[in-house]
Parts: structure tokens; C-alpha cells; sequence
């Protein structure tokens, strides 16, 4: 979900620069070159293009604000979680998301920005996170098809990036494709209790969800190939291991067996079995929709970053507070 | 690491886990905590939220010294020749060869 950062960016920014100034400088991007080939990973300290630099950056600290402000669609339903089980599930889940997001800000800082400029980033509009969690969380079954589609959407993507050749990146996503698993098991689960045991309304409730997340969540994968332009750079830099186009068709035909055991359809009257390509056609996705919600204009674009910036705020003083108390703590010591 | 006078953002600290008694301190990552308590609570809640650890070590980020990566090749070398260091270099006779 979180290589949208890549797809949506200018071209030139993820272009190789063209003239490269000295002797020296083409001899460090040769050897730089040569290590992508090789299949090595770089490292913070390593020589790096100054354009690679700025692509990962961007994409890094675009995929910690996704799970910082992924966070919001379902703390929005932790304190009405139909029981206590699901509800410390649902907190387990929600700070795993946190979590992930931590992971990556510290990855990204590697490359030299700060947390707090990219927090600035974010809040001020510049910086972007993924369209997905500018959709609303209408029922509980919600939550449940977050796990189940949203986070098995994103662990499609996330996989290859455990691949990336910029290390620190790659070690964080190893660690956070560890802990989802558990997020898009928990969610089918808890779909399946419905569907199950479930009322013919709560059934209906889980259809009605899947229905409003199927299509953002193909639009997770990123736009087209072929309106894709950065994509041929960050496969040549290793930072992008499969096209989205793939990833999409892949998520497609895993999520269509588990729609029939669930007992949901997908709501897309072109979906069918092609034997010759042995994949799952699919219909047209409303790419219009999905540069509108990207570009700020979806169903809570300014509900959630209001929100951000209001938690950021409110905790001005506690950030505060805690330094103070340290700097106090210091000078004791040092009089001591 | 900057004045802590005039710092307005946490610090940042390493984070090393030792995932169970007998293993080393592993390092696992780094996150930004106002001093070493407050990040050794932090440690606790960002890397071992799952049992990962049974001892958390938290070192300020500026105060550790690396070598240099563009060193590598030279600082690392002389290693590289010394195949003698390694047991396999040493072909004895099948019968005693478990030593």
C-alpha cells in the first residue's frame, strides 16, 4: 500500500541524475551500481545517490504516516469492540500499528532528516500516507474487513520490500510483516464468527463492508503499470521488487477463495476465472477516485490529519515536561 | 548528541535485546526517549511486545563509535589472508580427524 509514495511522486524527483560531476563521483555511483547488481544491501553510512536518498526517504517516512494515521479508522472502535475479547485484540492490533510506524520513522531518520521535520511533513499537507485510510469505519464489520483485506493488502506489498536494498528499511519491514500476520488472521476471524454464527443482519453488515473496502483496496497496489514512471528506477535501485500490477492481480486471486469460504461476494460483476491466463479477471478500478482521495480529497482526508495534528498538540506539554524533568535530572547529577 | 539545554526533540537511543538468558544483547533498533528510563520503557513496548526479550540495554545514540564505512575494505583485509586461523585449513589423518 505504502509504495504509493513512489507511484505518486514526480518523475525527475526518482530519476537517475543525468550529469554526474566528477571523476571520483562516477567512480562511488559505479561501485554504488555494482552493488545494487550484486544483489548487496546499503547502508546508512554507505555512499548513495543523492537521488535514491530522496526516494527512500520519501517513501519511508510516507509508510510510517500510514501506520501512524492507519491507526485512526480503528482506535475508532476500540472503546465499542462487541466484547472484551475482540477489544484487546483490537488495542493489541492498534499498537502494533504504532509500533510500525516507529520501525520505519526510525529507518527513515538513518538518512538524515528528523523525526520531527517529517512530522512537520505531515502535518502541514506536504508529506502523504496511504489513500486507504481516508475511508470511513461505518460498522463494526469494519474492523474486520481492515484486517482482512486492507492489512492482507498490505502485507502483498510489504513482503518484497523485506528485499529492499536499503537495509535499515528492509530489516523494519521484516519486523512488521512478522507482526501482521496476526493482524489479517484476527480479522477474517472475527468475520467469520459473523457470517457463522451471525444474524442475517450482522451477514449483511459484513457484505455491505466488503463492498465499500474491496475497490480502495485495490487501489492500495498504486496505479497502473504503464502510468507507473518511477517504477523502472526503483526496480533498477532494488527498492521496488514487484510491479503493482502484479501484486494486484496476486492479492486478487488469493481473495477470491477466501471470499467463498467467508460466505461474501466481491462486488465486481467482471470478476472471473481465466483459464488461459490462470488468474482471476477483474473490472476497470475508478482511478479518478483514487488521484482525488491522494490528492486530499476523500471521504476524511481532513478529519484525520485534524486529528493528528490536535494528538500532536495536545501532547506539546508532556514532551515537554519530560525533557525538562531530564535536563533537571542532569544537572543534579552533575553538582553531585 | 546536541546541548541538552537547548534540545527540543527526545534524544535518540539504540535498543539491544537479550531474547532469553544465556543469548547476547542483540541490537534491534533505536527510538527517541526524553532519558535512559523513559527508553528503557519505551524499549520495552516498541521491540518486546511479543516476549522477544528478558533484558533490554539502551545506549544513547551519540555516544557510540563506529568504524568507517568507507574503510571497510582496508580496515577489514587483513583478515582476509589468514586462512591458517580457521580449523579446516589443517588436513589430518580420517582417524583423528574429530579433534
Amino acid at each position: 500500500m505504502y509504495t504509493q509514495a513512489m507511484d505518486t511522486m514526480p518523475k525527475e524527483l526518482g530519476d537517475a541524475p543525468k550529469a554526474v560531476r566528477s571523476a571520483e563521483e562516477v567512480e562511488l555511483q559505479r561501485r554504488f551500481d555494482a552493488r545494487i547488481d550484486a544483489g548487496d544491501f546499503i547502508e546508512a553510512k554507505d555512499w548513495m545517490p543523492e537521488n535514491y536518498r530522496k526516494t527512500l526517504l520519501r517513501q519511508i517516512s510516507q509508510h510510517a504516516h500510514s501506520e501512524i494515521v492507519g491507526m485512526l479508522p480503528e482506535g475508532n472502535w476500540i472503546s465499542r469492540a462487541p466484547t472484551l475479547k475482540r477489544k484487546a485484540i483490537l488495542l493489541a492490533k492498534v499498537q502494533d500499528e504504532g509500533g510500525h510506524g516507529l520501525y520505519l520513522y526510525a529507518a527513515a531518520e538513518t538518512l538524515g532528516t528528523s523525526r520531527d521535520q517529517m512530522i512537520d511533513a505531515l502535518h502541514s499537507g506536504k508529506a502523504k500516507y496511504s489513500s486507504i485510510f481516508n475511508y470511513p469505519t461505518l460498522t463494526w464489520a469494519d474492523v474486520g474487513t481492515i484486517g482482512w483485506l486492507v492489512d492482507g493488502a498490505a502485507i502483498m506489498n510489504q513482503v518484497p520490500i523485506c528485499r529492499c536494498s536499503y537495509a535499515p528499511y528492509a530489516r523494519a519491514m521484516i519486523r512488521v510483516c512478522r507482526e501482521e500476520s496476526f493482524h489479517q488472521r484476527q480479522g477474517y476471524d472475527s468475520l467469520l464468527v459473523m457470517m457463522q454464527g451471525g444474524t442475517d443482519a450482522q451477514r449483511a453488515m459484513v457484505q455491505d463492508a466488503v463492498n465499500r473496502w474491496w475497490w480502495p483496496c485495490l487501489m492500495m497496489f498504486g496505479p497502473p503499470d504503464d502510468q507507473s514512471p518511477n517504477s523502472a528506477q526503483g526496480m533498477r535501485w532494488g527498492i521496488k521488487r514487484v510491479s503493482n500490477d502484479t501484486l494486484r492481480q496476486k492479492f486478487v486471486d488469493a481473495t477470491v477463495e477466501q471470499a467463498k469460504v467467508l460466505g461474501v461476494t466481491l462486488p465486481d460483476p467482471d470478476l472471473k476465472w481465466n483459464e488461459e491466463r490462470q488468474h482471476w479477471d477483474f473490472g476497470a478500478i475508478d482511478w479518478p477516485e483514487f488521484f482525488r482521495v491522494v490528492a486530499g480529497d476523500g471521504p476524511c482526508n481532513q478529519e484525520r490529519l485534524a486529528e493528528r495534528v490536535q494528538a500532536w498538540d495536545d501532547g506539546a506539554w508532556v514532551r515537554e515536561a519530560a525533557l525538562a524533568h531530564s535536563r533537571k535530572q542532569a544537572t543534579k547529577q552533575a553538582a553531585a | 548528541m546536541t546541548d541538552p539545554n537547548t534540545r527540543t526533540e527526545w534524544p535518540l537511543w539504540e535498543v539491544f535485546v537479550r531474547s532469553r538468558a544465556g543469548l547476547d544483547h542483540k541490537h534491534c533498533g533505536s527510538l527517541h526517549a526524553a532519558d535512559a528510563a523513559m527508553a528503557i520503557q519505551l524499549a520495552r513496548d516498541v521491540y518486546t511486545r511479543r516476549l522477544e526479550g528478558s533484558s533490554v540495554w539502551v545506549v544513547p545514540s551519540a555516544a557510540i563509535t563506529a568504524s568507517d564505512p568507507g574503510d571497510k575494505g582496508m580496515f577489514f583485509d587483513p583478515a582476509e589472508d589468514k586462512v591458517y586461523r580457521h580449523p579446516t585449513f589443517y588436513k589430518l589423518p580420517p582417524e583423528v580427524d574429530h579433534m
